[in-house]
């Protein structure tokens, strides 16, 4: 169960830093004219091409105590990044990081430009058109952002490996520790888990789509009454 | 600049806008000069004239390749001096044809969205005097999704008009509206600039607006002031066919002038690849010189017998070659070697007994017969 409880923090941390981060990266994808947009369009979305083990490899190059990314660490901390929770969160960052920007993007794309305009007629600038029109009129597609890369990360397994290797209570999350049981032939220990992930996985994901549902089309208007009238 | 004196009430809105259009389907260059007083001004043309790319450049959504725009003193736009104040500087207000409601805020919310720069209860109390002034103060707590069209419209006008803004641009926004409901909120609107008396410049592409609006009217075409004026010079004289178009004209007709009599003040002309003549009004033509007719289907009488003893010169044969109703109007086409196209009421379509095939005879009073320009 360790394992279990780790994963879902990992997830929860890595689904939390990605809505920060890929908000505004999504925005500026959505809106920006350069021309060059397209490179960081396909950075962003290799994750969804790469082999995890592929990506693996050139995080832990990265997170070694010579790479760019360690040595930043090891600065800043004190000490290294490798093989460390930390480094597995933000190697599961980069790994979910599509999952999360695509839906935003499409979500805030979706919003009528007619309501910006009106919006800067009325007299606000782009970041209140932003928090009081685009953001609250593409909460499905932030709900869908954090579910998407809380399940992705939920699920991760070769990333996982070769950055965090397997130890217990650090970086050993629920899939490896599934992998292990497998290989030492103990299998009702490996079912027993794979169950508890299937049964969470399940009843996040139903809570999700029911509460949507449940917001429908109004997702945006009611919870940002709920977020307005605190 | 919070100032509301005197000096910016009742100030003129002055333009010059060029803007090349390339991306959009019909490509055009958008060259006007224009002076609008405080009071309403239509701005009527065929759509894809150029009207709202105007109204966007003059809103600062899009970016003229030069202009100066000025209202009373201030400069908005200015190419010369690099001058570009940004949309949500310019104190301008403006109703989009969608309305563009904020569909998560309630109307209060939608209406106070742009007074953040005052306090939440001076805010509430602005919102419900110009609410009360556009007749929906009822509705403050509803959602866009859940209020009728007219409402709808009501509340867009008063959310941009309670920042009290120095120029109101209209974008066709009564479209949809039956004609008693636009009046009303048209009278709503005069008795609010009554005291406001900033321009409001009303794009429209419907004929019917001009009229029940317009005490003046800039027409457009192409990207250009084709005229200006009151509604009755403008629209009953139109002098170029794409406006003569827009203007309720269904029948062109090419023909050749054969005769002139100038003592009559009327010319006759011969229609293209027909053997009909009819009398048109005199024009700037000569006998043999080619000339074109715009007349409206409402203008023509249906006969179903020879007609007799009338004062209108132009009676022709025909027969119906379609018949169709549209709505409250009955929409014949008559072939009288030339088809024309003849509106008439479902109750005079029945009285008549019209049908298909069936002969009639067309009357064109003289000046229902329009000359225009190619």
């Amino acid at each position: 169960m360790e394992a279990l409880l780790l994963s879902i923090e990992l997830a929860a941390c890595v689904s939390a830093i990605l809505l920060l981060c890929g908000i505004p990266l999504a925005y500026w994808l959505a809106n920006s004219q350069w021309r060059g947009k397209f490179l960081l369009e396909s950075v962003v979305a290799l994750p969804l091409v790469l082999p995890p083990t592929v990506l693996g490899f050139y995080m832990l190059l990265a997170m070694g105590p010579r790479g760019p990314l360690g040595k930043l660490w090891q600065a800043l901390f004190g000490r290294g990044l490798a093989f460390t929770f930390a480094g597995l969160v933000i190697a599961s960052v980069i790994y979910s990081l599509p999952f999360a920007v695509q839906p935003l993007i499409a979500a805030f794309e979706s919003v009528d430009r007619k309501l910006l305009d009106a919006s800067a007629v009325l007299g606000a600038g782009r970041l209140r058109t932003f928090w009081r029109v685009i953001l609250p009129l593409s909460v499905p597609g932030v709900v869908t952002a954090a579910v998407l890369s809380f399940a992705h990360t939920l699920g991760e397994f070769g990333v996982v490996l070769m950055v965090g290797g397997n130890l217990r209570g650090i970086t050993r999350t629920v899939s490896i520790d599934i992998y292990d049981h497998v290989q030492s032939l103990e299998y009702s220990e490996a079912s027993r888990l794979a169950l508890a992930l299937l049964g969470f996985s399940f009843v996040v994901l139903a809570i999700v789509y029911g509460v949507n549902r449940q917001l429908g089309r109004h997702a945006g208007r009611r919870l940002w009454t709920l977020w307005a009238a605190r | 600049m919070d100032t509301v004196g005197g000096q910016v009430n009742g100030a003129v809105l002055t333009a010059q806008v060029r803007k090349e259009r390339r991306d959009s389907a019909a490509p055009f260059v958008l060259d006007i000069s224009l002076e609008i007083p405080s009071g309403i001004t239509i701005l009527f043309g065929p759509s894809g004239a150029g009207k709202s790319t105007l109204l966007d450049c003059l809103a600062g959504l899009v970016q003229p390749d030069a202009a100066r725009i000025a209202i009373g003193g201030e400069v908005l736009f200015d190419s010369s001096s690099r001058t570009n104040l940004p949309s949500q500087k310019r104190r301008i207000a403006y109703v989009f044809q969608s309305l563009a409601l904020f569909p998560h805020l309630n109307v209060e919310d939608n209406v106070t969205y742009g007074l953040t720069h005052l306090q939440q209860q001076e805010r509430r109390a602005r919102a419900r005097e110009v609410l009360a002034a556009f007749r929906v103060e009822n509705l403050k707590s509803r959602q866009p999704g859940e209020i009728s069209g007219g409402e709808k419209q009501r509340v867009a006008l008063a959310r941009s008009l309670v920042t009290l803004p120095r120029l109101l641009l209209l974008d066709e926004p009564l479209t949809g509206l039956d004609a008693e409901l636009k009046a009303a909120i048209v009278a709503d609107l005069r008795a609010w600039n009554a005291a406001q008396r900033i321009p409001i410049l009303y794009v429209t592409h419907s004929r019917d607006e001009v009229d029940a609006l317009g005490e003046r009217v800039i027409a457009m075409d192409h990207g250009r002031i084709v005229s200006a004026g009151t509604p009755q010079e403008v629209l009953e004289a139109p002098r170029r066919k794409r406006l003569a178009q827009a203007a309720g004209f269904e029948n062109f007709l090419r023909g050749t002038v054969m005769d002139v009599r100038e003592a009559d003040g009327v010319m006759r002309v011969r229609l293209e690849a027909s053997a009909c003549e009819i009398e048109v009004p005199l024009g700037y033509a000569s006998a043999g010189s080619r000339a074109q007719i715009a007349i409206r289907a409402g203008d023509i009488l249906l006969a179903t017998e020879p007609p007799r003893g009338l004062s209108a010169r132009n009676v022709l044969a025909g027969r119906i070659v379609s018949l169709d109703q549209r709505g409250t109007l009955v929409v014949a086409r008559v072939d009288c070697g030339v088809v024309f196209t003849v509106h008439v009421t479902p109750g005079a379509a029945r009285a008549l007994a019209l049908a298909l095939e069936q002969k009639v005879w067309l009357v064109l009073k003289t000046h229902s017969c329009h000359l225009v320009d190619d």
